[in-house]
């Protein structure tokens, strides 16, 4: 690669990041083409991808060397210091170019070869297949069919080529009311609901500046509210905080004469009264902060935790100070309302923001979480990542920095989103097949380009890339370490989780640790009891499978063989002398039993890990001068 | 009994809202002696609710029209509503729930007549003695003897009968250091860490005052604990007040050990909050705690206004240097406050859980809450005498006690594996300390219990906990003995608030006791299928 100048720096320290006493681990640290490697004394090894980098600083020479600092998009934070300011330059300067790439070619997902052959490669690609998913709703129906207007994407570019809408809305009703919304997008179906038949459909805002009423899109409303038998009125959302509204009040009066009224009464503070007159639609605002307060809330957010030697009041009013867990609860708050409006009122949802690819694709996903148990499972996670977000059009190389462009695009979304579930998982322990670690891993991905998932801002852009042909899928690989990702607990049949209605007061939102500091690992309980039930369960079933087969094994004796050779022969089977038996025992024992005593064992738990060492300074510091004044006086009054 | 004297009414008609979990009892409600009794008809599930009249904190009423409404707010946080039928009723119940409440006779309490079945009078009492322990320390180290030179309490009234010295100490001695010492706790063992062979001390503050008085036994005594550790050993004396207070504390006759007096032994100050502010602490939490509907921003706020966490991390990173001075330092610890009977307690205790597996264990955790609370003279009954609800102003109370409680829930969260019990254990002890059927938490010393005969006429509240059908909600299904040392993170990244105890009334956590026993359904069909022994049993712990 032409950008990297130094390949191997020996002799670099990695500093504790929150260490006041500065300790640190001495070894070499190597540059290759996508990653950066550590390897400390201990031969212990940290990877860092060049992806994942979001920003290199070098600090001012010191006299122990040059200081390097290295923050990454999976909160990763590492402290280098180079002995020699020249070898700290060319790191530097070859981090800055290999973090940033100007083109999508250059991203590792265009290289990296996990060795598959082309047709695994596209089966891996077909593992998630919208077009299923749309069946599995019980679409196309009589309410609802498959448009083709966005075939070629030539009514919106950033939305799929497959969209669910009305039965009723023709072409022309379609193609008016997509000119009428921002970028094209106009209302489509994204959940539909099969028992209660009320759906969950997406937009952008309406045009502003459009002076004129929009009769196609008024329609496409109606029609909406009309595929849905079980309800006479259907919600529109918007999921923008009322106060940033003022400018839209003007556009949004144009919906049409049915809206404007309603509108005008709002924005003149009449209230809602004059809403029964207009029944078949109602708004409900919910104030979902941008992208920008998002982007600034995580900053502070970290900037408060990443803070050294930090109190626990200091960081509480940082928590609130960043208004990280307000934002959480915002979102989930969203998703609650509309998962309820379904539930609870039959009510279709129509659900928007500005552009309709950033708030909107949280409220959607999440409230179809709440009401689908088929998306809290691993494949149906995944289902509902391709369907919401990227099929949708939720900008990821944008947000995610993948390319070196505007830092205004960048923003949180898709991580407060993974924050939500998370939330979600702690409050409903069991009605998750997946865990932690999967949310982990897969917020991960959308900033690795290791696969091509992610890569782009819409499908038009991802079919452009020819993705399915240069790039692997994530999903093959996340199932194929699905063990990893089971959550032990999960409970598929209580009827009770079938539709989830958490509960949003203040103190079940809680610092997200295991993100935040997911590599900061002496901030992490030292034990894992995911680990032990999943392992204990195992051995049950591995237990129980042998007890079974060690039944049919006797059955078979049974209907083999006459009653005096059975008994023996039984007893041969079951006796643990057998020697056939026992080592099958202990192999399984032997393979288990290691496993088990590893994760047993502390891990990490010392001291000086602990930084206890700072308050134990003491132990080997000088005596300060005042006791020994003490001193030469109690000498002088005995 | 003079209880009648205190009951207004009998019985009304009266309506419970228990929170809005749980759906209202009606029924005919009825004082007595010690308990508040609602007895909703024998059609009816439960048939009769009972809620122990010391158990609550306070009480408020309120009349409209011919009803009134008693509000109880409960020493274990709980909140409970009454409506009853009738003014005069109303008053009447209200004024005698208040009375008898309020008790402060301790022979009269309820301990003194609860007689469950199943459980015999003065069992488990012997369990945890002095002399137990003390066994446990001859086995490693001949250094250390156990001194019944406090037999009749003349030495020290909040001491045990026995405690361990140096060897090399004698009585006479011992009686000196006493009276130097505030209280006259004078330093005794509180943990031997048989691997580095260091040991953990505990006393109160000496009484040097404005002089600066010296005591040559009480010096001799810290000689010979060094001498009696491996040679070249150092001490060093965590005192949990600032060295700003520790002076201050010398014109009211107390003070801190001068360094010429105690060659080896190095004095640290980690102030920690005892007294008034702990209790304020507690207040505040749990008023911000019982609003369901404050915004993120207020609650957070709230949280940090009240530094109960930040005292969490206080005693939890006290103790681990404590500890920590003698896994890695290989040093004596010596902890005092002023009295020692508090935040000292607080820190010996969870240095112990720290570096010793046995005390991790259900038997060693109960052995450690005697030996170094109730018998070190933790003065329950004054402390503990009411809870977070309380108007009246606050004379001894401070939930020490619970902060202990919360620390060990800390390390619990941190270690999932590494206790024998689990939460639930922990909420019956806190449940227990404020109001309980058991006389174990009675009084402030074990001198006053000898006077109450409280061992003889009361049930230890371990026997209560031992039987075998609680079990499974104390044990932790997990558990897997750890023979290390469990050092805690103590950042506040890591600390958090025990939604168990602080919400367990105004949030029920339904959904994680579900998946709490589906662990323990998982671990039970474990040990099925390996064939092994189920452990509901309440094990010794090992010789």
């Amino acid at each position: 690669m032409e950008h990297i100048r130094t390949t191997k720096v020996e002799q670099v320290k990695l500093l504790d990041r929150f260490s006041t006493s500065n300790k640190s681990l001495t070894g070499t640290l190597y540059l290759t083409a996508t990653h950066l490697l550590f390897i400390d004394s201990h031969q212990k090894e940290t990877w860092i991808l060049h992806h994942h980098i979001a920003l290199v600083e070098k600090l001012a020479l010191t006299t122990s060397g040059c200081p390097l600092v290295i923050q990454c998009k999976n909160f990763r934070i590492v402290h280098f210091i180079v002995p020699r300011e020249r070898d700290c330059h060319d790191i530097y300067n070859s981090l800055l170019q290999l973090s940033k790439q100007a083109k999508y070619e250059d991203l590792y997902a265009f290289s990296y070869n996990p060795k598959q052959n082309d047709s695994e490669r596209l089966r891996g690609w077909q593992l998630v297949d919208l077009t299923e998913e749309y069946k599995r709703m019980g679409l196309p129906n009589s309410n609802w069919q498959l448009s083709d207007a966005n075939r070629d994407y030539k009514i919106c570019e950033t939305y799929p080529r497959e969209l669910y809408v009305p039965r009723i809305a023709s072409k022309p009703i379609i193609v008016g009311s997509s000119k009428f919304r921002s970028k094209g997008r106009f209302p489509v179906l994204s959940y539909y609901h099969q028992n209660k038949e009320a759906a969950i459909c997406r937009c952008s805002q309406p045009l502003s500046g459009f002076s004129a009423r929009c009769l196609e899109d008024e329609h496409l409303l109606q029609a909406i509210s009309k595929a849905n038998p079980a309800n006479r009125y259907m919600y529109v959302m918007d999921t923008r905080p009322r106060h940033r509204m003022q400018s839209w009040w003007a556009t949004q009066k144009d919906i049409g004469r049915i809206i404007l009224n309603a509108m005008a009464n709002r924005a003149a503070g009449k209230g809602y009264e004059n809403e029964d007159n207009y029944s078949n639609i109602r708004f409900q605002f919910v104030g979902i902060e941008n992208i920008h307060v998002m982007r600034s809330s995580l900053q502070k957010l970290l900037e408060v935790s990443g803070s050294r030697g930090l109190s626990v009041s200091d960081f509480y009013s940082g928590l609130e100070g960043a208004g990280w867990l307000r934002h959480i609860k915002a979102v989930t708050d969203a998703a609650i309302f509309l998962a309820k409006a379904i539930m609870v009122e039959n009510a279709s949802v129509l659900v928007h923001c500005s552009d309709g690819w950033d708030r909107t694709s949280q409220v959607c996903s999440l409230g179809s979480l709440l009401l689908d148990p088929y998306y809290r499972t691993i494949r149906g996670f995944m289902v509902l990542i391709e369907k919401d977000w990227i099929s949708f059009g939720h900008k990821y190389s944008d947000r995610c920095g993948h390319l070196d462009g505007d830092p205004k695009e960048v923003s949180p979304v898709f991580t407060q989103f993974l924050e939500c579930v998370w939330h979600l998982t702690e409050q409903f322990p069991q009605a998750f097949e997946f865990n932690e670690a999967f949310l982990l891993q897969i917020h991960e991905h959308i900033h690795s380009c290791q696969f091509g998932n992610f890569i782009g801002n819409c499908q038009k852009e991802r079919e452009e890339l020819k993705l399915k042909e240069k790039t692997y899928s994530l999903w093959p690989f996340l199932l194929h370490d699905q063990k990893k990702y089971f959550n032990p607990l999960y409970s598929s049949t209580s009827q009770k989780l079938a539709v989830l209605e958490p509960n949003t007061v203040s103190f079940n939102f809680k610092f997200w640790r295991n993100m935040y500091h997911q590599f900061d690992r002496t901030l992490h309980p030292r034990q894992s009891v995911f680990n032990i039930i999943m392992n204990m369960n195992e051995q049950n079933k591995q237990l129980q499978k042998d007890v079974k087969d060690l039944e049919s094994q006797i059955k078979q004796h049974k209907n083999k063989q006459t009653d005096g050779v059975l008994t023996k022969e039984l007893l041969n089977s079951v006796r643990p002398e057998s020697p056939a038996l026992k080592t099958s025992l202990c192999l399984k024992e032997q393979t288990l039993l290691p496993v088990k005593d590893a994760l047993r064992t502390v891990e990490g738990s010392s001291p000086a890990d602990n930084r206890y060492s700072e308050y134990a300074d003491e132990f080997s510091k000088a005596e300060p001068a005042v006791v020994s004044s003490e001193y030469g006086v109690a000498r002088m009054t005995c | 009994m003079e209880f009648s004297e205190l009951i207004r009414t009998g019985q009304a008609q009266a309506e419970l809202l228990r929170g809005p979990e749980m759906p209202p009892l009606r029924g005919t409600l009825c004082v007595t002696g010690h308990h508040l009794l609602l007895s909703p008809g024998p059609q009816a599930t439960p048939d009769l609710w009972l809620l122990l009249l010391r158990s609550v904190d306070s009480i408020e009423k309120r009349v409209a029209g011919d009803a009134g409404t008693i509000t109880l707010r409960c020493k274990d946080l709980r909140v409970l509503q009454l409506d009853i039928e009738g003014v005069e009723a109303t008053l009447d119940i209200a004024r005698s729930i208040e009375a008898l409440s309020s008790l402060e006779s301790v022979i009269t309490s309820f301990p003194f007549f609860y007689r469950p079945k199943g459980l015999r009078l003065g069992e488990s009492w012997h369990f945890h003695p002095p002399e137990r322990y003390y066994k446990r320390v001859a086995r490693e180290t001949r250094a250390w003897r156990l001194s019944e030179a406090n037999e009749d309490f003349s030495l020290c009234p909040s001491y045990p009968r026995a405690v361990i010295v140096p060897r090399t100490v004698d009585d006479d001695a011992l009686a000196r250091s006493a009276r130097f010492r505030q209280g006259g706790r004078f330093p005794v063992l509180s943990y031997y860490h048989a691997p580095s062979g260091t040991v953990l001390l505990r006393s109160s503050q000496p009484l040097t005052g404005p002089q600066k008085r010296r005591c040559a036994e009480d010096e001799e005594l810290l000689q010979a604990v060094l001498a009696g550790a491996r040679p070249g050993a150092r001490g060093f004396i965590v005192d949990t007040r600032s060295a700003q207070a520790a002076k201050q504390a010398r014109m009211t006759g107390g003070g801190t050990e001068a360094k010429s007096a105690y060659p080896g032994w190095k004095r640290l100050h980690r102030p920690l909050e005892r007294g008034r502010p702990l209790q304020e602490s507690f207040v505040h939490l749990v008023e911000a705690c019982g609003d369901l509907e404050q915004s993120m921003d207020r609650w957070l706020s709230r949280l940090d206004g009240c530094h109960w966490l930040s005292h969490v991390k206080a005693a939890l990173s006290t103790a681990c240097l404590a500890a920590q001075g003698m896994e890695w330092e290989g040093a004596c610890i010596l902890v005092h406050g002023a009295e020692g009977t508090d935040s000292t307690l607080l820190v010996t205790s969870l240095a112990q859980l720290i570096l010793d597996p046995l005390s991790r264990t259900m038997a060693g955790f109960q052995e450690l809450i005697e030996r170094e609370w109730i018998q070190a003279g933790h003065p329950f009954q004054l402390r503990c005498a009411h809870s977070a609800f309380s108007h009246t102003r606050p004379k001894h109370e401070a939930p020490i006690f619970l902060l202990f409680l919360d620390c060990v829930w800390q390390l619990g969260r941190q270690f999932p594996l590494s206790l024998e019990f689990g939460e639930g254990m922990l909420l019956a002890l806190f449940d227990h300390s404020y109001a309980s059927p058991f006389g174990t938490f009675l009084c402030n010393s074990e001198k006053e219990r000898c006077l109450c005969e409280v061992r003889t006429r009361t049930h230890s509240l371990w026997s209560g906990l031992n039987q075998p059908k609680e079990q499974r909600k104390l044990r932790n299904p997990l558990y897997a003995p750890n023979p290390l040392a469990i050092w805690p993170s103590v950042e506040p990244q890591s600390l958090r608030l025990w939604q168990g105890l602080f919400l367990r009334w105004t949030h029920p956590p339904e959904p994680s006791e579900v998946a709490w026993e589906k662990v323990w359904q998982i671990a039970t069909d474990q040990e099925k299928t390996e064939g092994s022994q189920p452990t509901d049993s309440a094990s010794e712990p090992q010789p």
